[in-house]
């Protein structure tokens, strides 16, 4: 099986679709960007599909190739780990519209042979779940073990179960949400305009000259990056500090620790990320309404569902609060789905799915066995 | 395996297997597991506790964290065999709502609950003059869970005026179970089968 160049690090696979997408759109050719951890057993049982957040990757517990930092995952997913590379069959791609060697906005439109830039058609959770159910095809899977997300990722997973019920047998629903919020568009459309405000940005137009809206993009990140954090984790973390002096400048350099902290978060996201990729993913976000596709009824998403659900959310995550989880479990619940849900304690508000927390490791980790022993 | 509770243990007994429970309350999950290993039961649970939803989603049960007060209105019709509601309708805010809603999401509902008419309760008012502290109601009055105190005698008036059948009760005292007579007087704890 290792022999197998499907299977691996780093891979990258053009699948010709035609990928049909929500828009009315078709997309062909696919590309996607994606990892495998682990050895897929013979009868294809013990694969486990992450899926990652707006500004993620497929880089979940390898080293990233543009930042050279660990995994974004590498707490939860490795030998051992909850998400066990030892027991099971690892994968994690980028989405599409992404720019880690996804198609994007920033891959090459055969139609015209230069970058698709905003021809690209706009993108939904649904279509980025269609595509990598071609990517399971590819791979000769049929049936995940479970479906794991947080976040942006957590809406995949749970579109995962309603378009594809029959090939999921677990998910987990981390520090996400059934549809987006007017609060949440509202950030998103802060971010976009910050990007399309970039004399830079040019309609999308930036690729030739590889002189993106970098000013843009980072201000994006700024205002996004406060969403992730609590307003007890920024106090405890930086509180009204100044940066390397001793006064107040009266000026307007990063005085505080905060200011300079964002700015440094703006900056180092620029080298990693497309900005257009950013508008895309955001609008695909927005849009997210599970209920709205299914009648306006949630629990009608989850109708006669045999997967078993997990959900997990955060006291301080005021982006996706677990009034948001609820509603899912509600859902659930209505339609008599297996469904656990908890909420946790942790000071460090929406990110806290990607820090170390040991509660959440002990419920992915029991709940992940406990679908494997039936 | 763990030894269940005796309140548990006599739910347990009592459960047809392959059935579909919903443990209201259900702690860290040792009814549901047995339940689940022993009878094939396919058990839901609604606890309020996060430590112990995380104890029994860790042991691959389906528990949802939630309030009795406010979470059950989301389950459908008769979507259950069973409601179980054990050692938690005295911390609910209406408890005959409860009830309702037990017998509206199960064909049949297990209730059990600390007896406050128990003689060792009677006597710690009577002649200490103070508010029982027991072993099954171990807290202090200001800091209790236990809000709504009630008697064998005063949850027999309740299933008489909701119009409710009675299909079982059972008495423990001591963690044994004791005869129905003066049950009001000498158990402990009751554990009533109901349906409507």
């Amino acid at each position: 099986m290792n022999e197998d160049d499907r299977f691996g690090l780093n891979r990258h696979v053009r699948l010709m679709g035609p990928l049909p997408l929500d828009s009315g759109a078709a997309l062909t050719p696919v590309e996607l960007g994606y990892e495998t951890y682990g050895t897929l057993n013979a009868n294809a049982s013990n694969a486990v599909l992450i899926c990652h957040a707006l500004t993620g990757d497929q880089y979940v517990a390898s080293t990233h190739p543009a930042t050279g930092k660990d995994g974004w995952w590498t707490r939860m997913v490795g030998p051992g780990k909850p998400i066990d590379t030892d027991r099971h069959f690892v994968i994690c791609a980028n989405v599409i519209g992404s720019c880690m060697g996804s198609s994007g906005p920033a891959t090459i439109n055969p139609a015209t042979e230069k970058p698709w830039g905003m021809d690209f058609p706009v993108l939904t959770i649904a279509d980025m779940v269609r595509a990598q159910a071609l990517l399971l095809d590819h791979l000769g899977i049929e049936c995940l073990h479970a479906v794991i997300g947080g976040s942006m990722g957590g809406m995949q997973a749970i579109s995962w179960t309603a378009l594809y019920p029959e090939r999921v047998k677990s998910a987990v629903i981390i520090a996400s949400a059934a549809r987006h919020s007017a609060q949440n568009i509202a950030f998103h459309e802060v971010g976009r305009q910050a990007i399309m405000a970039d004399p830079r940005w040019r309609g999308g137009a930036y690729y030739a000259d590889d002189d993106p809206p970098s000013s843009g993009l980072a201000v994006a990140r700024m205002a996004a990056h406060i969403t992730y954090l609590s307003e007890a984790g920024l106090t405890e973390k930086f509180g009204r500090r100044l940066q390397d002096r001793d006064s107040k400048t009266f000026g307007f350099d990063a005085d505080f620790q905060v200011e300079s902290y964002l700015r440094h978060q703006g900056i180092s996201f620029v080298d990693r990320f497309d900005a257009n990729s950013y508008l895309y993913i955001t609008r695909a976000m927005d849009y997210f309404d599970l209920a709205e596709t299914h009648g306006g009824t949630l629990a009608h998403a989850f109708k006669g569902s045999k997967t078993r659900f997990c959900l997990i959310s955060f006291d301080t995550d005021w982006l996706y609060p677990t009034s948001e989880s609820r509603t899912i479990v509600h859902a659930l619940n209505a339609a008599g789905a297996a469904a656990s849900f908890v909420e946790l304690s942790s000071a460090f508000g929406h990110d806290s799915f990607l820090l170390e927390n040991p509660e959440m490791n002990r419920i992915v980790d029991g709940f992940l066995k406990a679908g494997e022993s039936t | 395996m763990n030894k269940l509770r005796p309140d548990l243990q006599i739910i347990a007994d009592n459960i047809n297997p392959n059935a579909r429970v919903l443990d209201i309350g259900c702690g860290d999950g040792a009814l549901m597991a047995a339940l689940r290993d022993q009878k094939k039961v396919d058990a839901r649970g609604l606890e309020i506790e996060p430590a112990n939803v995380a104890s029994a989603v860790s042991k691959g049960l389906s528990v949802v964290q939630g309030d009795a007060d406010t979470d059950l209105s989301a389950y459908p019709d008769g979507s259950f065999d069973y409601a179980i509601l054990s050692q938690t309708l005295q911390t609910t805010h209406r408890p005959d709502v409860i009830i309702d809603e037990l017998l509206r999401i199960g064909k049949q509902a297990f209730v059990s609950f600390p007896n406050f008419a128990h003689w060792r309760v009677r006597m710690s008012l009577l002649i200490g003059g103070r508010m029982p502290v027991t072993r099954l109601l171990p807290q202090t009055w200001y800091n209790t869970p236990n809000i709504h105190h009630v008697t064998i005698d005063d949850f027999r008036a309740l299933v008489r005026d909701g119009k409710l059948e009675q299909e079982g009760e059972w008495f423990l005292s001591g963690d044994k179970q004791t005869g129905r007579a003066m049950a009001n007087l000498l158990a402990e704890h009751a554990v009533f089968l109901l349906r409507r």
